[in-house]
Protein backbone atom coordinates (compact mmCIF):
# COMPACT_ATOMS: atom_id res chain seq x y z
CA UNK A 1 0.00 0.00 0.00
CA UNK A 2 2.48 2.17 1.24
CA UNK A 3 4.88 1.09 -1.66
CA UNK A 4 7.34 4.03 -3.10
CA UNK A 5 6.24 6.09 -5.61
CA UNK A 6 7.39 4.59 -9.30
CA UNK A 7 8.77 6.02 -12.21
CA UNK A 8 10.56 8.58 -9.72
CA UNK A 9 13.86 9.03 -11.13
CA UNK A 10 17.31 8.20 -9.89
CA UNK A 11 19.16 11.84 -8.42
CA UNK A 12 22.57 9.94 -8.86
CA UNK A 13 25.22 11.56 -11.99
CA UNK A 14 26.19 7.93 -13.31
CA UNK A 15 29.90 8.02 -12.20
CA UNK A 16 31.08 4.84 -13.97
CA UNK A 17 32.63 6.20 -16.91
CA UNK A 18 34.00 8.90 -14.50
CA UNK A 19 37.24 6.37 -14.41
CA UNK A 20 37.19 6.31 -18.09
CA UNK A 21 37.31 10.01 -18.69
CA UNK A 22 39.99 10.47 -16.22
CA UNK A 23 42.34 7.93 -17.51
CA UNK A 24 41.84 9.69 -20.92
CA UNK A 25 43.03 12.91 -19.35
CA UNK A 26 45.61 10.92 -18.00
CA UNK A 27 47.00 9.55 -20.83
CA UNK A 28 47.45 12.32 -22.89
CA UNK A 29 48.87 14.54 -19.86
CA UNK A 30 51.54 11.43 -19.68
CA UNK A 31 52.14 12.07 -23.35
CA UNK A 32 52.49 15.34 -23.15
CA UNK A 33 54.82 15.89 -20.63
CA UNK A 34 58.36 16.48 -20.71
CA UNK A 35 60.53 16.34 -17.71
CA UNK A 36 63.77 17.19 -18.91
CA UNK A 37 65.97 19.61 -17.19
CA UNK A 38 68.02 21.85 -18.91
CA UNK A 39 71.75 21.05 -18.47
CA UNK A 40 74.56 23.73 -19.17
CA UNK A 41 77.66 25.27 -18.28
CA UNK A 42 76.84 28.44 -16.97
CA UNK A 43 78.41 32.03 -16.66
CA UNK A 44 78.13 35.15 -15.53
CA UNK A 45 79.01 38.24 -18.50
CA UNK A 46 80.29 40.72 -17.55
CA UNK A 47 78.28 44.46 -17.16
CA UNK A 48 78.74 46.61 -20.10
CA UNK A 49 81.36 48.24 -20.28
CA UNK A 50 81.61 51.99 -18.05
CA UNK A 51 83.66 54.78 -20.34
CA UNK A 52 83.93 56.54 -16.48
CA UNK A 53 85.42 53.93 -15.35
CA UNK A 54 88.57 52.08 -15.70
CA UNK A 55 88.67 48.70 -15.22
CA UNK A 56 90.20 47.40 -11.90
CA UNK A 57 93.94 46.79 -12.13
CA UNK A 58 94.74 43.21 -12.02
CA UNK A 59 98.40 41.82 -11.62
CA UNK A 60 99.69 40.05 -14.40
CA UNK A 61 100.66 36.96 -12.72
CA UNK A 62 96.67 36.65 -11.60
CA UNK A 63 95.57 36.53 -15.07
CA UNK A 64 95.28 33.25 -16.78
CA UNK A 65 94.50 34.11 -21.04
CA UNK A 66 93.20 32.28 -22.72
CA UNK A 67 92.31 32.49 -25.95
CA UNK A 68 90.53 29.92 -28.94
CA UNK A 69 91.73 31.43 -32.31
CA UNK A 70 89.60 31.05 -35.40
CA UNK A 71 91.52 27.99 -36.39
CA UNK A 72 90.48 26.38 -33.15
CA UNK A 73 93.89 26.36 -31.58
CA UNK A 74 93.56 27.09 -28.08
CA UNK A 75 96.44 29.28 -26.61
CA UNK A 76 97.11 29.75 -22.93
CA UNK A 77 99.25 32.99 -22.62
CA UNK A 78 100.19 32.95 -26.16
CA UNK A 79 101.78 29.50 -26.25
CA UNK A 80 99.39 26.87 -28.19
CA UNK A 81 98.48 24.63 -25.51
CA UNK A 82 96.74 20.99 -26.31
CA UNK A 83 92.97 21.15 -25.23
CA UNK A 84 93.75 17.68 -23.12
CA UNK A 85 96.47 20.06 -21.28
CA UNK A 86 93.99 22.86 -20.38
CA UNK A 87 92.59 21.52 -17.36
CA UNK A 88 96.58 20.51 -15.61
CA UNK A 89 97.85 23.84 -16.66
CA UNK A 90 94.74 25.49 -15.16
CA UNK A 91 94.22 23.78 -12.06
CA UNK A 92 98.45 24.34 -11.54
CA UNK A 93 97.89 28.08 -12.22
CA UNK A 94 95.06 28.02 -9.48
CA UNK A 95 96.18 26.37 -6.95
CA UNK A 96 99.65 27.65 -7.75
CA UNK A 97 99.91 29.08 -3.89
CA UNK A 98 99.74 25.09 -2.71
CA UNK A 99 101.61 23.45 -5.75
CA UNK A 100 105.01 24.82 -7.22
CA UNK A 101 104.42 28.46 -5.39
CA UNK A 102 105.90 29.53 -9.34
CA UNK A 103 106.10 33.87 -8.99
CA UNK A 104 104.75 33.96 -12.49
CA UNK A 105 101.20 32.57 -11.69
CA UNK A 106 98.44 33.28 -9.21
CA UNK A 107 99.11 34.81 -5.67
CA UNK A 108 95.85 32.55 -4.79
CA UNK A 109 92.59 30.76 -5.99
CA UNK A 110 90.57 33.78 -4.14
CA UNK A 111 92.71 36.54 -7.04
CA UNK A 112 93.40 33.84 -9.93
CA UNK A 113 91.39 35.04 -12.62
CA UNK A 114 90.87 32.61 -16.15
CA UNK A 115 90.30 35.12 -18.70
CA UNK A 116 88.31 33.94 -22.02
CA UNK A 117 88.75 34.91 -25.41
CA UNK A 118 87.82 34.18 -29.04
CA UNK A 119 87.91 34.99 -32.36
CA UNK A 120 84.65 35.64 -34.65
CA UNK A 121 85.30 32.08 -36.64
CA UNK A 122 86.18 30.09 -33.40
CA UNK A 123 84.18 26.64 -33.66
CA UNK A 124 81.67 26.52 -30.93
CA UNK A 125 82.19 22.84 -30.13
CA UNK A 126 85.89 23.43 -29.49
CA UNK A 127 84.91 26.88 -27.34
CA UNK A 128 82.57 24.76 -24.92
CA UNK A 129 85.20 21.92 -24.69
CA UNK A 130 87.72 24.20 -23.71
CA UNK A 131 85.59 25.86 -21.34
CA UNK A 132 84.53 22.46 -20.06
CA UNK A 133 88.05 21.46 -19.10
CA UNK A 134 88.36 24.98 -17.04
CA UNK A 135 85.36 23.84 -15.06
CA UNK A 136 86.81 20.39 -15.05
CA UNK A 137 89.99 21.78 -13.08
CA UNK A 138 87.76 23.84 -10.68
CA UNK A 139 85.92 20.39 -10.03
CA UNK A 140 88.82 19.02 -8.75
CA UNK A 141 90.22 21.20 -6.92
CA UNK A 142 86.97 21.66 -5.17
CA UNK A 143 86.87 17.83 -4.60
CA UNK A 144 90.46 17.41 -3.36
CA UNK A 145 90.01 20.22 -1.11
CA UNK A 146 86.28 19.12 0.21
CA UNK A 147 87.96 15.70 0.52
CA UNK A 148 90.39 16.71 2.68
CA UNK A 149 88.53 18.96 5.04
CA UNK A 150 85.07 17.02 5.17
CA UNK A 151 86.00 13.37 4.09
CA UNK A 152 82.86 13.60 1.26
CA UNK A 153 83.16 15.32 -2.24
CA UNK A 154 82.17 18.48 -3.35
CA UNK A 155 78.87 17.51 -4.25
CA UNK A 156 77.79 15.90 -1.31
CA UNK A 157 79.36 18.86 0.45
CA UNK A 158 77.52 21.04 -1.58
CA UNK A 159 74.46 19.87 -0.47
CA UNK A 160 75.04 19.74 3.00
CA UNK A 161 75.54 23.30 3.52
CA UNK A 162 72.12 25.76 3.76
CA UNK A 163 73.17 28.14 1.21
CA UNK A 164 75.78 29.34 -1.05
CA UNK A 165 77.35 31.59 1.50
CA UNK A 166 78.43 29.17 3.68
CA UNK A 167 79.87 27.18 1.36
CA UNK A 168 83.75 27.23 2.09
CA UNK A 169 85.07 25.45 -0.84
CA UNK A 170 83.54 27.79 -3.27
CA UNK A 171 84.71 30.80 -1.11
CA UNK A 172 88.64 28.76 -1.36
CA UNK A 173 88.36 27.80 -4.98
CA UNK A 174 85.98 31.04 -6.34
CA UNK A 175 85.36 30.24 -10.46
CA UNK A 176 86.63 33.52 -11.50
CA UNK A 177 86.22 33.49 -15.31
CA UNK A 178 85.89 36.39 -17.31
CA UNK A 179 85.16 36.82 -21.03
CA UNK A 180 87.40 39.25 -22.54
CA UNK A 181 86.25 41.80 -24.74
CA UNK A 182 86.15 41.25 -28.17
CA UNK A 183 87.86 42.73 -30.59
CA UNK A 184 86.23 45.59 -32.88
CA UNK A 185 85.75 45.33 -36.34
CA UNK A 186 87.18 42.03 -36.85
CA UNK A 187 85.10 40.50 -39.06
CA UNK B 1 18.80 -32.66 -9.60
CA UNK B 2 22.56 -33.55 -10.16
CA UNK B 3 24.21 -34.26 -7.72
CA UNK B 4 27.06 -32.17 -8.66
CA UNK B 5 26.68 -28.86 -7.21
CA UNK B 6 28.36 -26.21 -8.07
CA UNK B 7 30.90 -25.26 -5.75
CA UNK B 8 30.76 -21.77 -4.43
CA UNK B 9 33.68 -19.86 -3.68
CA UNK B 10 34.01 -18.83 -0.04
CA UNK B 11 36.14 -15.70 -0.90
CA UNK B 12 35.91 -12.64 -3.01
CA UNK B 13 38.17 -12.49 -6.10
CA UNK B 14 37.31 -8.80 -7.42
CA UNK B 15 39.48 -5.99 -6.02
CA UNK B 16 37.68 -3.22 -5.02
CA UNK B 17 37.84 -0.70 -7.49
CA UNK B 18 36.44 2.37 -6.38
CA UNK B 19 39.32 4.00 -5.22
CA UNK B 20 40.83 3.82 -8.37
CA UNK B 21 39.39 7.01 -10.46
CA UNK B 22 40.87 8.66 -6.94
CA UNK B 23 44.21 7.68 -7.80
CA UNK B 24 43.90 8.29 -11.31
CA UNK B 25 42.86 11.68 -10.50
CA UNK B 26 45.85 12.06 -8.39
CA UNK B 27 47.72 11.10 -11.12
CA UNK B 28 46.32 13.28 -13.19
CA UNK B 29 46.92 16.33 -11.20
CA UNK B 30 50.38 15.44 -11.11
CA UNK B 31 50.68 15.47 -14.49
CA UNK B 32 48.78 18.48 -15.05
CA UNK B 33 50.99 20.25 -12.98
CA UNK B 34 54.34 19.33 -14.04
CA UNK B 35 53.07 19.56 -17.64
CA UNK B 36 54.84 22.67 -19.69
CA UNK B 37 52.48 22.86 -23.11
CA UNK B 38 54.64 25.96 -24.42
CA UNK B 39 56.88 24.32 -26.76
CA UNK B 40 58.24 26.78 -29.49
CA UNK B 41 58.41 25.38 -33.17
CA UNK B 42 62.42 25.56 -34.11
CA UNK B 43 63.16 27.58 -37.21
CA UNK B 44 66.86 26.85 -36.57
CA UNK B 45 68.79 23.62 -36.76
CA UNK B 46 70.38 22.87 -32.66
CA UNK B 47 72.13 20.35 -32.55
CA UNK B 48 74.10 20.86 -28.58
CA UNK B 49 77.32 20.22 -28.36
CA UNK B 50 78.25 17.80 -25.13
CA UNK B 51 80.04 18.79 -22.12
CA UNK B 52 81.21 16.76 -18.78
CA UNK B 53 81.44 19.29 -16.17
CA UNK B 54 78.04 21.06 -16.59
CA UNK B 55 75.28 22.00 -14.31
CA UNK B 56 71.31 21.25 -13.88
CA UNK B 57 69.10 24.46 -13.81
CA UNK B 58 66.48 23.49 -11.68
CA UNK B 59 63.82 26.49 -11.87
CA UNK B 60 62.65 26.16 -15.07
CA UNK B 61 60.93 29.08 -14.59
CA UNK B 62 63.84 31.46 -14.69
CA UNK B 63 64.73 30.16 -17.92
CA UNK B 64 64.48 32.02 -21.26
CA UNK B 65 65.85 30.69 -24.35
CA UNK B 66 67.64 31.75 -27.71
CA UNK B 67 68.32 29.41 -30.30
CA UNK B 68 71.49 30.35 -32.56
CA UNK B 69 72.21 27.81 -35.60
CA UNK B 70 71.62 27.35 -39.49
CA UNK B 71 68.24 28.08 -40.16
CA UNK B 72 66.29 25.12 -41.35
CA UNK B 73 65.18 25.69 -45.29
CA UNK B 74 63.34 22.11 -45.49
CA UNK B 75 64.55 19.23 -47.82
CA UNK B 76 67.67 19.07 -45.60
CA UNK B 77 68.96 22.42 -46.57
CA UNK B 78 70.23 25.03 -44.20
CA UNK B 79 70.52 28.99 -44.56
CA UNK B 80 72.71 31.52 -42.69
CA UNK B 81 73.06 31.48 -38.97
CA UNK B 82 70.20 32.81 -37.68
CA UNK B 83 69.02 33.89 -33.97
CA UNK B 84 65.41 32.83 -32.73
CA UNK B 85 64.02 34.20 -29.30
CA UNK B 86 60.50 32.36 -28.67
CA UNK B 87 58.71 31.83 -32.08
CA UNK B 88 60.20 34.69 -34.15
CA UNK B 89 63.90 34.59 -36.05
CA UNK B 90 65.43 37.87 -34.74
CA UNK B 91 66.10 40.44 -37.86
CA UNK B 92 68.36 42.89 -36.59
CA UNK B 93 70.48 41.40 -33.35
CA UNK B 94 69.62 45.19 -31.79
CA UNK B 95 66.22 43.94 -31.35
CA UNK B 96 67.81 41.53 -28.67
CA UNK B 97 68.32 44.59 -26.15
CA UNK B 98 64.61 45.48 -26.17
CA UNK B 99 63.51 41.69 -25.58
CA UNK B 100 65.27 40.60 -22.94
CA UNK B 101 65.04 43.89 -21.15
CA UNK B 102 61.47 43.50 -20.96
CA UNK B 103 62.18 39.83 -19.79
CA UNK B 104 63.83 40.92 -17.53
CA UNK B 105 61.75 43.25 -15.79
CA UNK B 106 59.22 40.82 -15.50
CA UNK B 107 61.68 38.21 -14.26
CA UNK B 108 64.54 39.88 -12.37
CA UNK B 109 66.53 36.36 -11.89
CA UNK B 110 66.92 35.62 -15.58
CA UNK B 111 68.48 32.95 -16.84
CA UNK B 112 69.20 33.26 -20.51
CA UNK B 113 70.02 29.56 -22.01
CA UNK B 114 71.56 29.65 -25.39
CA UNK B 115 70.79 26.81 -27.20
CA UNK B 116 73.47 26.94 -30.06
CA UNK B 117 74.18 24.38 -32.53
CA UNK B 118 77.39 23.09 -32.38
CA UNK B 119 78.89 23.76 -36.28
CA UNK B 120 78.02 27.48 -35.29
CA UNK B 121 80.95 30.11 -35.17
CA UNK B 122 81.82 32.27 -32.16
CA UNK B 123 81.10 35.17 -33.76
CA UNK B 124 77.20 35.39 -33.88
CA UNK B 125 77.46 34.52 -30.45
CA UNK B 126 79.58 36.87 -28.75
CA UNK B 127 77.09 39.35 -30.73
CA UNK B 128 74.42 38.13 -29.15
CA UNK B 129 76.39 38.36 -25.94
CA UNK B 130 76.91 41.62 -26.48
CA UNK B 131 73.51 42.58 -26.60
CA UNK B 132 72.79 40.80 -23.22
CA UNK B 133 75.10 42.45 -21.58
CA UNK B 134 73.35 45.92 -22.72
CA UNK B 135 69.74 44.39 -21.42
CA UNK B 136 71.86 43.40 -18.24
CA UNK B 137 70.57 39.83 -18.72
CA UNK B 138 74.00 38.70 -16.89
CA UNK B 139 73.24 35.09 -16.22
CA UNK B 140 73.74 33.19 -19.21
CA UNK B 141 74.02 29.78 -19.89
CA UNK B 142 74.99 27.39 -22.75
CA UNK B 143 73.24 24.44 -23.14
CA UNK B 144 74.86 21.73 -23.39
CA UNK B 145 74.22 17.44 -23.17
CA UNK B 146 75.76 15.06 -20.87
CA UNK B 147 78.93 13.48 -22.03
CA UNK B 148 78.25 10.02 -22.96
Amino acid sequence: MFGKKKGRRSAEIPSSSLADIAFLLLVFFLVVTTIDVDTGIGLVLPPPPDDTEPPPPIRERNLLKILVNSQGLVLINERPTAITDVRQRVADFVDNANRANDENLSVSPQTAIVSIKTDRQTPYDIYINMLDEVRGAYAELRDAASMAQFGMNYERYRNSVPSTSDDQIRQQYPMNVSLAEPDPGTQ
Amino acid sequence: MSKFKKKNATTKQEVPTTAMPDIVFMLLIFFMVTTVLREVTLQVRVELTRAENIEKIEQKRLVSYIYIGPRIMGNNLFGETRVQIDDALIEDLGFIRRIMYDKLLEQPRLIVSLRVDRDSEMGMISDVQQELREAGTLQINYSTRRLQ
